[in-house]
């Protein structure tokens, strides 16, 4: 059943293919885009000067590299040595600048002169309407009903940044209807517009791509601790959604055999509850957005809302990549509940000065619980991919709530 | 087995070419029509089954519901979702494939959506309950050439019809790509863009016509945005043919009851639209 670990670093082998997950299934319409993009990402990716010019608005734009912290109080109450890659740290607050960066001098270099894109909590509509206010191209972010209510301060960010926000009304108004609403209006413009895709998913070349733009995070992470402790880590942990940053930081250290990797699913109120967001846990493989992956859905094959305390992590699907990766065994995937989150929230930003988006406190509640296998020496690099801003109007009632504040 | 010598017995006597052959003999282009399976309850999508034959509609396409088209604009988007609350399933729209072919024998009936359900359905069981239930053709909207393995070559293997979608993007590169796995017709999506949303140019279907038929010997027939009688006139008679959707479906979305539900005017109004839309196409005449 096993693969052979050192294959896991080299896919996709067959152009877009993990295994049997990722492919293009799209409209007609959106195959000669998708193959054009296919052609213009490997030749800028191949291109010297492109990845110059990527790594100059990276260091000079973004901030990178971002810094890895060890958590040394963190550390103790957990029993390892627990480190964070700071992506928290990057311009707009989260990893996902380095993929919106890498996306819009694409579009740039393609000629494409409008940009659309799609957001759940509003951390990948922020970073896109920020590059496009940056290198002035005109942006339309497609967000749904329900998330636009519930993430206002990421709405007026956008708007601030000059983007265009549009709500969508149709399915259940979240995060997956949004990316039915932007493929639609791509199906229709794709010509002229370039669609920036937030996550390790949708149809080839997307899945790859994104990773590839992501990558950087464990890039540096592995040269981070190199520098630092003259050895890999042990075990690298990331939350995953769509899975980019999980994506990113794992990359890297796929074919690194002695590096355990976790991938943490949002369960939601638990897995049983059926209201969760764990694709690989509670889900079946399907075929989505454009790819075949696994997904929350029912037995006629309809798609099943996904349901996070985390807008990031409510997605009923996940990047292909993790699909083939967890059908090889090469990176456990586990999750953790709201509640979970909602501690592990507290409990950083109470014994490192970091307050967390609700997003990476799904991975750090789940280093909690495997301590009992851990020798206090072990090195763990989680993969801090956002900051807590934008999760403050949101959790401040839940505390409260629970008497917690 | 049975299927597929069932599927030679088909493709010999293919309800879809005859369709084509008796609109040419009556100079004339075919007239298709889409609705959404068990939209908005599987009774009404029965009768308005039943009305779209006695209306003169030459193809029936039935969309088979999904809780995510993404090629679909709002109204075939909003039908999806009135059926599959009413309870339609892929099997359930299998079932009324079924009942309509013991009551309608020669119109043609092709299934259109995504590939999702079938997938999880198993291709299959699909295939063959496909076949046992009379349904002649597919078309699967997320399913391009490049993943022909997954079910278009397996269908046509059964004897059902693969219909592929051309649109205004795709080249002279493109074309034999699209058109090397198509049989039954060519399904020509006369905008880019999503279902019902506008309407294209007589002179741009003109044009694609004479680029789409120097590759295929496949009758072409135009959707996406027609929705009067006029209009299916023109592109059935700059083509081989015209499909309605959207403008049928609204019919649908603009009568039902305060809960939601169908009423009896439904079936009167499609009636009465589906025979404007079919003189419409039949006054036209023939291409050249």
């Amino acid at each position: 059943m096993r693969q052979s670990r050192a294959r896991a670093g080299e896919a996709p082998r067959v152009l877009g293919r993990f295994g049997d997950f990722g492919g293009m299934y799209v409209p007609e319409t959106l195959v000669p885009a998708c193959q054009e993009l296919d052609r213009a990402f490997r030749d800028a990716w191949g291109d010297p000067a492109f990845r110059n010019e990527l790594d100059h608005l990276l260091r000079t734009y973004a901030g990178r590299p971002s810094p890895l912290t060890e958590c040394d109080r963190l550390g103790e109450e957990l029993g390892c040595r627990i480190l964070f890659k700071r992506e928290d740290l990057n311009h707009t607050g989260s990893h996902k600048i380095n993929n919106c960066l890498g996306q819009i001098l694409l579009a740039k270099r393609m000629g494409k002169t409008r940009i659309i894109a799609e957001t759940g909590a509003g951390q990948h509509g922020v970073a896109t309407a920020t590059v496009c206010a940056r290198f002035g191209l005109p942006c339309v972010v497609y967000m749904g009903a329900t998330d636009v209510e519930r993430q206002k301060p990421n709405v007026f960010r956008m708007k601030l940044l000059g983007a265009e926000v549009i709500p969508v009304t149709s399915g259940t108004g979240t995060l997956k209807d949004a990316m039915n609403e932007a493929l639609r209006y791509w199906v229709a413009n794709a010509e002229t517009h370039f669609y920036i895709i937030g996550t390790v998913a949708g149809p080839h070349p997307y899945p790859l791509m994104v990773r590839d733009f992501q990558s950087v995070i464990g890039r540096e992470a592995r040269q981070q601790i190199m520098d630092a402790e003259g050895r890999l880590p042990d075990t690298i942990v990331a939350c995953i959604g769509g899975g980019s940053n999980a994506m990113g930081l794992f990359h890297p250290f796929l074919d690194d055999e002695s590096v355990r990797i976790f991938g943490v699913e949002a369960a939601g109120k638990g897995i049983p509850s059926g209201l969760h967001a764990a694709s690989l846990a509670g889900g079946t493989p399907g075929v989505l957005h454009g790819n075949r992956t696994y997904l929350l859905q029912d037995d006629d094959g309809q798609i099943i809302d996904a349901h996070s305390i985390s807008a990031g992590l409510d997605y009923p699907g996940i990047g292909p990549e993790h699909s083939w990766l967890h059908d090889m065994e090469r990176v456990e995937y586990v999750s953790a509940t709201d509640e979970q989150a909602l501690d592990a929230f507290q409990l950083c930003s109470r014994l490192e000065g970091i307050i967390p988006a609700l997003e990476p406190s799904h991975a750090l509640s789940f280093v909690g619980t495997i301590i009992g296998d851990m020798d206090k020496d072990e090195i763990v690099i989680l993969n801090m991919c956002g900051r807590g801003d934008k999760d403050l109007g949101a959790v401040l009632p839940m505390l409260e709530e629970r008497g917690k504040l | 087995m049975a299927a597929t010598q069932d599927g030679k017995i088909l493709k010999m006597t293919s309800r879809i070419d005859a369709a084509f052959a008796n609109a040419r003999a009556e100079d004339r282009g075919v007239f298709g029509v889409f609705v959404s399976a068990g939209d908005p309850d599987r009774e009404t999508s029965n009768a308005i089954l039943d009305t779209l034959v006695e209306s003169k509609v030459d193809i029936i396409e039935l969309g088979m519901p999904f809780s995510d088209p993404m090629a679909d604009g709002p109204a075939i988007q909003a039908a999806s979702l009135r059926a599959l609350k009413a309870g339609m399933t892929l099997a359930g729209t299998l079932e009324m494939a079924r009942g309509f072919r013991t009551r309608h024998p020669d119109t043609p009936l092709v299934l259109m959506g995504y590939y999702n359900p079938i997938y999880i359905y198993g291709v299959d069981a699909f295939l063959a309950d496909a076949v046992a239930a009379g349904v002649d053709g597919l078309i699967i909207v997320d399913l391009p050439p490049e993943e022909d393995d997954e079910l278009c070559l397996p269908a046509r293997e059964a004897g059902l019809d693969f219909i592929r979608l051309v649109t205004p993007t795709s080249d002279a590169a493109r074309l034999p790509v699209v058109l090397a796995t198509a049989s039954g017709f060519v399904y020509y999506v006369a905008i880019t863009g999503i279902t019902g949303t506008q309407s294209a140019a007589g002179a741009s279907i003109s044009a694609a016509y004479g680029r789409i038929s120097a590759a295929t010997d496949l009758p072409i027939v135009t959707g996406f945005g027609i929705r009067t009688p006029e209009q299916a006139g023109e592109a059935a008679s700059l083509s081989d043919g015209a499909i309605v959707g959207s403008a049928v479906v609204d019919i649908i979305a603009d009568n039902l009851d305060k809960d939601g539900r169908g009423t009896p005017e439904i079936v009167s109004k499609i009636a009465a639209f589906v025979g404007d839309l079919a003189s419409g196409v039949a006054a036209s005449g023939r291409r050249g």
